[in-house]
């Protein structure tokens, strides 16, 4: 691992509570981790899986899901998937040798900027302690991956 | 070489069981309508043929090759280029061709470990504990065997595929149907599917083939299938907890297993318009997961021991990670 590492995220977020809580960091000029690209989704349930290994596979060296608490979803109970995927994710990417903490699912309200800040930077930092990803041979770029987004398909309810 | 005119068909086997060349037999007499209308040049199972003789063809003078297998050694690569060079049309026919297979589930360990369990587990009987050599000096001279490469590939990670014929094995009907497309196109009575096409297979799920009945599905435990007794012979297989790969698997075999009263294990690979077959499995099984909280969650997750070998038990190659970490590390 070299000493200058800047771990690259790709961030998803959700319409409604943490895109809002984002954008308040940033209106609040909250200081946090660069590293962070996010991808706007109108809910965390439209988190297919296929995103995070796209992005994986492509050079990411770690995936952040964001939506709102438990609870307090725009779709009623829209984010209870999105923790049910993102449970059996994790444990797919273990068994392919690759740590689950690369993923990481935060819920954050709309009021939450502080909290979407610091959980952004606390992220970027166990990523860089976990070191580059580096997976295979990437084939597929990672600016791909918004257009894979507006082609899949609706993801089944 | 023979010139009676006939166009010209190869099949070959890569990396795999040979259950494929059993699934082409295994259209019986059509397999006469095959021999009636091609001249097969180069079919390694089924007759004598020598790399050489492939060498020496014209490029693109086979009419059509159905390579099975996945490429696992330094010989598939050479024949896969070999064969897309003379051949017209090129299917890639089989799971294994296709997204990998289970010879792809290797990709889950560095060559060294396979090779180690293959020569020194306890079930082989191996005391000198000899290793394959890629080459080797007899007195008649130096011997060559394949080199294995680092990961298993699918056909197309090699080579451009024309068409794609999934299933392990295809199912038989799907060959004959194939068989009977392929020479009204040589006839002019029907046209070749656009290039990249799924052929021999449909366009939907397995569950949308499946008879049995569907409500909707509350999992509170995923089991195995021989823990339950008995299994319901009319409900959805999934509704009783059994992990089946219906949902995110490609139609075409008539939902064979689970009309036998298995649960489909999802060998005609991803459906139309699935990128990534696991993650597809990984959406569907989320979903019918009856809980909130994530210890509970975890607790019914827990009923799926191997997540990895579940999902991509013939698609790992064939996946957006296409392989696991330890064989990428040591590659």
């Amino acid at each position: 691992m070299t000493e200058n590492f800047e771990p690259t995220i790709i961030g998803f977020t959700c319409n409604w509570c943490s895109y809002r809580a984002a954008d308040l960091a940033g209106t609040a000029r909250m200081k946090y981790a660069p590293n962070v690209r996010l991808i706007r989704m109108m809910c965390s349930g439209r988190l297919d899986p296929t995103f995070v290994l796209r992005a994986l596979s492509g050079g990411a060296d770690g995936v952040m899901i964001t939506g709102c608490h438990p609870g307090e979803c725009h779709y009623i109970e829209q984010n209870y998937k999105a923790l049910r995927r993102y449970l059996l994710l994790k444990r797919v990417l273990k068994g392919m040798g690759i740590e689950p903490e690369r993923v990481k699912l935060v819920w954050a309200s709309a009021a939450e900027g502080a909290k979407f800040a610091s959980e952004t930077t606390l992220f970027v930092e166990e990523i860089r302690k976990l070191g580059p990803l580096n997976w295979g041979k990437p084939t597929e770029r990672l600016d791909d991956l918004q257009e894979e987004i507006s082609k899949t398909e609706e993801v089944p309810a | 070489m023979t010139s009676n005119g006939k166009p010209k068909f190869a099949m070959y086997w890569a990396a795999s069981c040979g259950g494929c060349e059993i699934a082409v037999l295994n259209i019986h007499e059509k397999i006469l309508d095959v021999d009636a209308n091609f001249d097969v040049v180069f079919w390694p199972v089924a007759m004598d043929a020598k790399y050489k003789d492939v060498e020496a063809m014209e490029d693109g003078s086979i009419l059509l090759t159905l390579f099975n297998g996945g490429i696992r050694n330094n010989e598939n690569e050479h024949l896969a280029k070999l064969l897309r060079q003379k051949s017209k049309i090129l299917v890639a026919f089989g799971s294994c061709a296709c997204e990998g297979c289970i010879p792809g589930l290797a990709n889950l360990s560095p060559v060294g470990e396979i090779v180690h369990t293959a020569f020194s587990t306890l079930s082989t009987d191996n005391p000198h504990e000899i290793y394959p050599r890629v080459s080797f000096d007899v007195p008649e001279g130096e011997l060559h065997i394949p080199k294995l490469e680092p990961i298993l590939r699918p056909l197309d990670q090699v080579v451009d595929v024309d068409y794609y014929m999934p299933g392990c094995p295809p199912e038989s009907h799907q060959i004959a149907a194939v068989v009977d497309l392929v020479i009204k196109v040589l006839r002019d009575e029907a046209q070749l599917p656009p290039k990249g096409a799924v052929i021999g297979a449909g366009n939907s799920t397995v569950c949308d083939e499946c008879k049995r009945t569907r409500n909707v599905k509350f999992i509170r435990e995923f089991k195995r299938i021989q823990d339950i007794a008995p299994v319901d012979p009319t409900l959805c297989l999934l509704e009783q907890g059994i992990p089946c790969n219906g949902p995110a698997t490609r139609s075409g075999c008539n939902a064979r297993c689970p009309s036998a009263g298995a649960q489909c294990i999802g060998c005609y690979g991803p459906a139309e318009g699935v990128v990534d077959y696991g993650a597809r499995l990984i959406t569907a099984f989320s979903s019918v997961v009856d809980a909130r909280e994530p210890e509970e969650i975890e607790r019914i997750l827990d009923g799926i021991p191997d997540p990895v070998g579940q999902v991509y038990r013939f698609n790992l190659a064939g996946s957006l990670m296409k392989a696991a970490k330890p064989a990428w590390q040591k590659a």
